[in-house]
């Protein structure tokens, strides 16, 4: 143990100032390093899920198109008394 | 060797492998730092003729050393990448840009603040000091390289050859001490013989240099992960991870 008491400590020989500043600005550019790059990771992890729930949706919706231009298809086919996917010859 | 090696060149099998070290990287910082700051400031005796001050040391040193430590990493990375086109190799070189760039603003801010009470002034053009700012602009060159094009590959190429151009800057720095007049005092842990300083300093010294660096490691890791993650969003285990662990 370097010194006498807990103000002789934080007094640091005169140096308190300097000293203090060294650490505590180490201290916090340190954990904000930790910190961002913590949230950095989750917000890329949320980035990807939001983009494959995206991907999901455009998914079923494209479904859902396809099976009404079926129907839709197969409705003019009947109309027409045509087989199915004649539509191009007709238009 | 290599056999062995292999398989950690893979996005997937790296991602998981160093998932499973970080808990034990955070543990083994966390205890080292306690140990260290500790010693650091309460047990090491205060310097003849700097007294307190000199407690400044034990960051200022070890921050120092590995800002130009993780450069070399980076640039080894860097090439790796642009010779061999490691794609983990750029991924990396990512991961240790911005760590590089805090630990030299680190290492300068206690420099100022130790240079201050010792010079009498916070900042000169002195040749030990500049060309460590100049490796602190070449840190944020690559940084702003990596994020100035949407296409990862070109983008890790640009930053790749400043990053290696910029290597000329190390050997400056270290030994701008011995090459010029400096008012900085030349190497005192660093030398290949015995350290000029008595051991119950030195002790404190490693501990503390170990400190930081595996906190530097963690750090690397836990970045390094994400840039797996972002470089490989489209690949299927990617897709299965970020399902099964459920993110909204």
């Amino acid at each position: 143990m370097q010194f006498d008491s807990i103000s002789a400590f934080f007094d640091m020989g005169g140096y308190a100032f300097f000293v203090w500043l060294s650490y505590g600005v180490s201290a916090f550019l340190l954990a904000a390093l930790i910190y961002s790059s913590h949230s950095n990771h989750k917000k890329v992890k949320q980035k990807i899920a939001l983009r494959l729930q995206r991907e999901k949706k455009l998914r079923k919706a494209a479904q859902q198109n396809s099976v009404q231009a079926e129907q839709a298809d197969s409705n003019t086919a009947v109309l027409q008394n045509l087989p199915k996917n004649s539509n191009k010859v007709v238009s | 060797m290599w056999k062995w090696l292999h398989p950690y060149a893979n996005p997937e099998v790296s991602y998981h492998f160093i998932g499973k070290l970080l808990p034990w990287l955070a543990k083994i910082t966390m205890t080292l730092l306690a140990i260290g700051m500790v010693w650091a400031l309460v047990f090491a005796p205060a310097d003849y003729q700097q007294g307190d001050s000199f407690r400044i040391f034990y960051i200022h040193v070890p921050t120092a050393i590995l800002s130009m430590s993780i450069y070399l990493a980076m640039a080894s990375a860097a090439f790796c990448s642009l010779v061999w086109q490691f794609r983990l190799a750029d991924a990396s070189a990512a991961a240790m840009a911005p760590v590089g760039a805090v630990i030299t603003a680190i290492a300068l801010f206690t420099g100022a603040a130790w240079g201050k009470p010792m010079w009498g002034t916070w900042w000169i053009w002195d040749a030990r000091l500049t060309s460590e700012l100049v490796l602190l602009f070449l840190y944020l060159g690559v940084i702003a390289l990596h994020n100035a094009f949407e296409d990862k590959n070109l983008a890790g190429k640009a930053a790749g050859i400043l990053s290696l151009v910029g290597v000329v800057n190390i050997p400056i720095i270290k030994y701008s001490v011995e090459w010029w007049n400096t008012l900085h005092q030349g190497a005192t842990v660093s030398k290949m013989s015995a350290p000029s300083m008595s051991m119950e300093m030195f002790w404190p010294f490693v501990i503390c240099f170990l400190a930081i660096a595996m906190l530097v490691t963690f750090v690397i890791s836990i970045r390094f992960r994400t840039e797996i993650l972002a470089r490989n969003s489209m690949r299927p285990w990617v897709r299965e991870l970020i399902t099964a662990e459920g993110i909204k």
